[in-house]
């Protein structure tokens, strides 16, 4: 069996917005994310050494990412001295119904199957926009996922409305291929 | 010949109006000449169908992604920190 090669040229490219979601779903903090999947690529380029090849290099970027996320909360944690718990109550004259029990099934709350659910959707999306060509994966994400002005992304990659929408358009079929023969 | 041009659209025509109606980028005039070529058109149909399966997906994920300019900072450091390894 082919072992797994590093290229940590390709990283940026191609890695960066998986962790970046992945570290988003988790920290919720943009700067916060941003800082631990740096901190990542540089953890990883000096592990390099230790990289066996039995995983692929996204599979072995997550699990450096992993530990820095909880490296990240371990060091919130022994600041504050305790754990952290988020809670977020609806209102503070909700005196008489003010029990855990009751915000438990609370809507705005996404439960774990949720979560586990939408982690792989996005694995999912990630992987197909990865098959894309870098200009297509750019414009689409541009447009798709950041849900930039067309006028904005014409502007900053120096293309015109047309080309754009011939570019989202060859995107569009790719990613439904794509989707098609891995989620739906 | 001239007025059926005028509200009749060609597949390639119904599949960018599609596209653009994604994005909320599609004017009420070019929706409703697709949706009267998706009354009769299997090929319009189908595009629709997998596009909106599409754009549902993407939306349901919730999936965030890293700012161009953010990216291209990132690259930065990380081409100076990985020039640094091989000197």
């Amino acid at each position: 069996m082919s072992k797994h090669q590093l290229d940590p040229n390709k990283w940026i490219d191609r890695y960066s917005d998986y962790l970046y979601n992945f570290t988003i779903t988790r920290v919720n903090d943009r700067e916060i994310a941003k800082d631990l999947v740096q901190d990542t690529f540089f953890a990883s380029l000096k592990s390099m050494k230790n990289f066996k090849g039995e995983a692929s290099e996204r599979t072995w970027l997550i699990s450096i990412l992993k530990r820095k996320i909880i490296d990240h909360y371990r060091k919130i944690n022994s600041k504050k001295g305790k754990a952290e718990v988020r809670m977020d109550f609806k209102s503070d004259d909700d005196i008489e119904g003010n029990w855990l029990e009751e915000r438990v099934a609370d809507a705005q709350y996404q439960t774990a199957e949720d979560k586990i659910i939408n982690q792989e959707l996005g694995d999912a999306i990630f992987g197909c926009l990865d098959k894309l060509s870098k200009k297509q994966a750019t414009v689409f994400r541009m447009k798709t996922i950041e849900k930039l002005e067309t006028e904005t992304i014409c502007n900053e990659l120096n293309i015109t409305s047309s080309n754009l929408w011939v570019i989202i358009h060859r995107a569009r079929i790719a990613m439904a291929e794509c989707m098609e023969k891995n989620w739906f | 010949m001239k007025n059926k041009s005028f509200l009749f659209i060609s597949c390639d025509e119904a599949k960018l109006i599609c596209d653009k109606a994604q994005y909320n980028e599609a004017t009420s005039w070019e929706k409703l000449k697709l949706n009267l070529r998706y009354l009769w058109c299997h090929v319009t149909q189908a595009y629709v169908s997998k596009n909106k399966k599409l754009t549902k997906s993407i939306n349901s994920s919730k999936i965030e992604c890293l700012k161009n300019s953010e990216k291209k900072e990132l690259k930065e450091v990380f081409h100076e920190e990985l020039e640094k390894q091989h000197h």
